[in-house]
């Protein structure tokens, strides 16, 4: 009878770090195919729409960037948090937090200097994000409340706020629907590139792509945060302040996917409505394991992400595959990307008696 | 008595690897029936190894198994244990939370149908207890349960699957001498009905007493096989450790300076909030080391965890060096210039997915030496490592290897090259030689004697009265969270000692 | 106004929707406390319970048969079961994110299968929902027989399998042995318990529980499948099983607890209360959170839980 068992394996090399979740990505494409043919489209012709839809035009090619935007700072708020080993999986509330606060500012704020306007906005949507997310860090240190389903829950909660604000203060008088007014002029986004959304919050997600990676690498903070994460109990004892540790972390995590709510209210939406996000969050998780938790990683990810999502809307329109199969997709490489992490520990050896 | 006709178990030419180490090479043992079969070697030598793969426990990559006559393939335990082979290994397989009964009779086919049938069972182990003498009461949670009680309970869970070769690995190593005395009355009850029994032990004076025959292993070979009535303790620690006997500890006179630790009236509670240490009173001068013997168990982790920060006590005073200790606070021991020596290096002390370098700097990473506005000084932090690695001698592919690819012995290098580095005061090493090889002990053993002459007062916390005896100027006990006694080391028998480790107030 | 909340007609009619609303969540969160009591946190719970929902209709949809569209949301269940299964426990991958990665699976595969069936019609297809079925005698009982008596078949096998969970953790000897897979699964393998085995068990069964809680919501709370039709019951069910203390009873508490609060929710919208719909519908989650602060403390937490089981981890 033949068995298998997982053991441990010799650590692979430098280069094995590139090539996995580049070969997680292969196989995810190549397993996408099941999908496709279940939908009865056909093979090469989807491959074709799926990538010149994302990358074929240059209309196209910045809309990926568009997409990705948000994706990048979800998933850099994800993965940050998963290093310290807290488990945010309310990345969307938080991104809801942010948007929610530049609606608000960005139809208010006529009275201030329109330079400031922007600035105000970035920042207040960040601290929005961060505060929604330090709620479920204080109960988790303070009051050992799991952090995955506290962080899930406030995902709910503020779903339903910004739902009683749109079909209350925040609706715009006279429309029935749950809209908010528009945002001021100032309070937009520049478009950097014309004929195209290609917007300043693309900018703003590869900065803080660099400023994640400093932290991480060259801190003391970020030092602390992978510490923590690889082991509390170490980490406290050699004297380092858990508590706090994770207290900022989910702040800038949180902040994190504030932005990318700030981010599609000025920059894409001009104003507040129900569906402003379409589960970036959860996505964010996605990137960020794909990403193996490093902000290039996400970086990569994401782009992979959002030539995904952005060629199914036109694989869709010439095939007839639903574009839901860029969830299906995402779910498939996280499967896989995980499986291949495994390999890079563990193989299996074959026994036979 | 033993059968010498055929091996009820023969295990031929096993090798077992795991990913760069050889824990068994080409190893033959043999038991028959009716012995006490002890399986001799330092930490590290193999034997626990050898027998998971007797336990089916870990698979063997090369060799044969036989038992009662039969190839035997065993894959898992569930085959070992069809074949009458049961292990109880050093950390007791059982859990705290169920019952003693739940703990006998889970995986068994008591019962009618799929429904447990308490009852009877009850019954069952009531009757097995009363015919070796092992009285506990069936309903009570494991976790109230003492060590020698708990062992107990493995050999009931033995015996209620008709075992009759029975494995165990340093089964004295939690217990006071006198109920050690008490499992080798049981061990000779059970071999007397038929039974073989394999004891794994590195110690010496008690395979001399209870064993019938004896193997050596050495570096996961076998150097020796001898009947225990024809040979001697010197000669086993010869054949153990291939050479002459063990560590010549040189020790000067040296006179004890002002105290660096004094511990007065200290209460604490432990993890089920009941009281672990009751008005402990204690004192480490300069250039002296305290040994604290005791079982394990009796409120040594708890003290260690007070003096690092880890656990806030109820009550009483803690002066480092004359000044208040804050208590539960990490922060707090480091800057008192304490250096420790937690007792589970690998869960408490280390961050073993990190780097060496990153564990080295752990406890100082945020003072000004290492970084400045936040940031890391990078080139600093790595001359310090490299300088760290080479003074103590950390065996590693470098700075920045993972620390979990490091032997246990260089470990606990590093972990005595971070606390030493800052050449604390006063020293709290605990457990500090456990499930380490003869050189890594006899390193960490001279480590401390050199720190002790530099001046730091060093309290050494240990199960091991070889290592109390040889390192101590004090000896003092702990006993249920008190401290029994204390003898200078000169004066003290070990006798003495180890009444007061059992509690008897002399 | 006060007057028509404190009559008969309403509490009743209460009664009998915190059974209603219960449901689904009693379902998953006796499926969760399997496979938590075997040591695994199994999050693709939200996702499983899509993918009952979605089937389920679809076959009922396809077959006429409500019933095979139970069987089929069980099936499915099992499968995304099976498929944790090999991802946390035969893989040792991390729990948390094999089943984020599976509710996103779930999730994405469910929208895939029903607009490919479906496509997107302007008006969404339904099905003949079940039928309310009132148990003879007891639902003539006087105030609450209409309420407790009269519900979904589901429905009283949810209160069927609560019992039965409690007795076979309890009471039999499989439940010791996923008892003691979930505290020390060293202690089950050397005592010959395939951890693997019972693991993967536990996770499949409890997926059945999932499905089904989740084709409940199609079949029978509603007749239709919306996107959001779970709207994170499965969380609810995560924190309801720490709230009962993996107990499956306990749990059962949790659950009509929120099941109370749902359907208060809808009754004091309709009786005209002017507080915000989203207040309302915000009220039961961070209810929750509230009641997880309270018992976080003590909670005894399965001690194996969230850890994969590898025999050869270290050497000699």
């Amino acid at each position: 009878m033949i068995r298998f068992r997982i053991v441990k394996r010799q650590p692979l090399s430098g280069w094995a770090k590139v090539a996995i979740p580049i070969g997680a990505i292969v196989v995810t494409l190549m397993l996408s195919a099941i999908p496709i043919l279940f939908a009865g489209g056909h093979l090469w012709k989807s491959y074709f729409y799926l990538f010149y839809g994302a990358l074929g035009t240059r209309y196209n090619l910045l809309e990926t960037f568009v997409k990705a935007s948000p994706l990048v700072l979800t998933g850099l708020a994800v993965a940050f948090a998963f290093r310290a080993k807290f488990w945010n999986i309310g990345a969307e509330g938080q991104l809801l937090a942010g948007a929610l606060t530049a609606t608000v500012l960005g139809v208010h704020l006529s009275a201030i200097p329109p330079a400031l306007v922007l600035p105000t906005i970035i920042i207040a949507g960040f601290l929005a994000g961060g505060i929604w997310a330090s709620i479920p860090a204080l109960l988790k240190t303070k009051l050992k409340v799991d952090d995955v389903v506290s962080t899930l829950l406030l995902n709910y909660v503020m779903i339903h706020i910004m739902g009683a604000l749109l079909f209350g203060p925040l609706q715009q008088p006279g429309s029935s629907w749950p809209r908010s007014s528009a945002i001021i002029e100032a309070a937009c986004y520049p478009i950097l590139l014309i004929r195209s959304r290609f917007h300043l919050g693309i900018l703003i997600s590869f900065l803080a792509v660099w400023i994640i990676w400093f932290i991480n690498k060259k801190t003391i903070f970020g030092y602390q945060s992978k510490a923590v994460g690889i082991n509390i109990r170490a980490a406290h004892f050699g004297g380092i302040n858990t508590t706090s540790v994770i207290l900022w972390t989910a702040l800038i995590s949180g902040g994190l996917a504030g932005l990318a709510g700030v981010g599609e209210l000025c920059a894409l939406q001009y104003r507040l409505i129900m569906d402003i996000s379409p589960g970036y969050g959860y996505s964010g998780i996605v990137i960020a394991m794909l990403g193996n938790l490093h902000p290039v990683g996400v970086l990569f990810s994401s782009l992979f992400f959002s030539v995904i999502i952005v060629g199914a809307q036109t694989m869709s329109r010439m095939t007839g595959v639903p574009t839901y199969i860029a969830e299906v997709i995402q779910g498939m490489a996280l499967m896989v990307m995980l499986i291949f992490l495994l390999f890079t520990e563990y193989k299996i050896r074959v026994m036979r008696r | 008595m033993a059968n010498k006709d055929q091996p009820i178990v023969r295990m031929s030419s096993i090798t077992k690897r795991f990913l760069d180490i050889t824990a068994n090479k080409n190893v033959s043992f043999d038991l028959y029936s009716g012995e006490i079969c002890a399986l001799l070697g330092e930490n590290g030598a193999g034997k626990t190894t050898l027998m998971n793969i007797l336990f089916g426990y870990y698979t063997r990559d090369e060799g044969a198994i036989f038992i009662k006559g039969e190839k035997a393939d065993l894959s898992a335990p569930k085959d070992a244990i069809s074949r009458g082979v049961g292990m109880i290994h050093q950390h007791f397989a059982l859990v705290p939370s169920q019952t003693v009964l739940e703990n006998i009779i889970v995986g068994m086919d008591c019962g009618k149908g799929i429904f447990l049938d308490l009852k009877s069972a009850r019954q069952e182990v009531l009757a097995l207890q009363k015919r070796f003498g092992l009285e506990i009461d069936p309903a009570a949670k494991v976790w109230t349960l003492s060590m020698g009680e708990q062992q107990k309970v493995e050999i009931l869970k033995a015996l209620y699957r008709d075992v009759d070769i029975l494995i165990m690995d340093e089964p004295t190593a939690v217990l006071a001498p006198a109920e050690t005395a008490d499992l080798f009355h049981t061990l000779r009850s059970l071999v007397g009905e038929g039974r073989s029994i394999v004891l794994i032990s590195h110690k010496l004076n008690e395979v001399m007493e209870i064993s019938d025959r004896i193997v050596v292993l050495r570096n996961g070979q076998v150097v020796a096989e001898r009947k225990t009535a024809e040979t001697s303790t010197r000669e086993l620690a010869n054949l153990m450790v291939g050479r002459e006997l063990l560590e010549n500890i040189e020790k000067n006179e040296l006179p004890a300076g002002e105290p660096v630790l004094e511990i007065k009236g200290l209460n604490a509670l432990n993890d089920k909030n009941l009281p672990v240490l009751k008005n402990l009173d204690l004192i480490v001068r300069q250039n002296e080391i305290v040994g604290m013997a005791g079982i394990s168990g009796n409120g040594q982790r708890e003290l260690s965890e007070v003096l690092f920060g880890m656990r806030s006590p109820a009550d009483g005073c803690i002066e480092i060096s004359g000044k208040p200790l804050k208590s539960g606070s990490p922060t707090a021991a480091i800057k008192a210039d304490m250096g420790r020596i937690p007792e589970d290096r690998i869960d408490t002390g280390l961050l073993m997915d990190l780097s060496v370098e990153e564990n080295l700097i752990l406890e100082t990473h945020s003072s000004a030496d290492f970084q400045k506005y936040g940031l890391l000084k990078s080139q600093r932090i790595q001359r310090f490592s490299e300088e760290l690695i080479e003074k103590y001698r950390i065996m590693t592919a470098g700075r920045d290897a993972v620390t979990k690819s490091l032997s246990g012995g260089n470990l606990q290098k590093v972990m005595l090259a971070r606390e030493l580095a800052r050449k604390p005061a006063l020293i709290i090493a605990s457990q500090p030689t456990r499930g380490l090889d003869v050189g890594a002990m006899a390193y960490i053993h001279q480590r401390l004697l050199q720190e002790r002459e530099r001046g730091a007062g060093i309290l050494l916390i240990s199960e091991d009265l070889d290592e109390i005896f040889a390192l101590s100027d004090r000896i003092i006990v702990i006993f249920e969270g008190q401290i029994m006694g204390q003898a200078s080391v000169a004066t003290a028998s070990r006798e003495q000692i180890g009444l007061w480790m059992s509690g008897v107030k002399a | 106004m006060i007057g028509e909340i404190i009559n008969i007609a309403f509490i009743s009619g209460l009664i009998g929707a915190t059974m209603r609303m219960a449901t689904p969540i009693i379902f998953a969160t006796l499926g969760e406390i399997l496979a938590e009591r075997a040591g695994v946190l199994n999050l693709g719970i939200e996702g499983i319970m899509l993918m009952g929902a979605m089937t389920g209709f679809l076959f009922t949809f396809s077959s006429g048969s409500i019933w095979l569209g139970v069987f089929a949301a069980a099936c499915v269940g099992m499968l995304l079961g099976l498929l944790m299964a090999l991802l946390s426990v035969h893989l040792g991958l991390s729990q948390h994110v094999s089943g984020l990665g599976i509710t996103l699976f779930a999730t994405g595969l469910a929208m895939f299968i029903y607009r490919l069936h479906f496509g997107s019609p302007t008006v969404p297809p339904i099905i003949e929902p079940f039928k309310q079925v009132a148990l003879p005698l007891l639902s003539k009982i006087p105030l609450i027989g209409s309420a407790l008596f009269k519900q979904y078949s589901l429905t009283y096998i949810a209160w069927l399998l609560v019992p039965a969970m409690s007795i076979l953790l309890y009471k039999t000897k499989i439940g010791l042995k996923i008892r003691t897979v979930g505290e020390n699964p060293v202690v089950a393998d050397t005592v010959g318990v395939n951890v693997t085995l019972t693991r993967t068990l536990c996770l499949v069964a409890g997926g059945a529980f999932m499905g089904i809680g989740g084709a409940f919501l199609t079949l029978a709370h509603q007749n239709m499948f919306l996107i959001d039709v779970i709207g994170g019951r499965g969380w609810v069910a995560i924190a309801m099983v720490i709230f009962g203390n993996w107990d499956p009873v306990k749990g059962t508490i949790g659950a009509l607890i929120f099941g109370f609060l749902d359907g208060l929710q809808l009754r004091l919208q309709s009786v005209g209360l002017v507080i915000p719909f989203h207040v309302f519908l915000m009220v039961p989650y961070l209810l929750t959170i509230v009641a997880l602060i309270g018992v976080s403390r003590r909670a005894t937490v399965p001690a194996s839980l969230l850890k994969p089981y590898r025999r050869e981890e270290k050497g000699g």
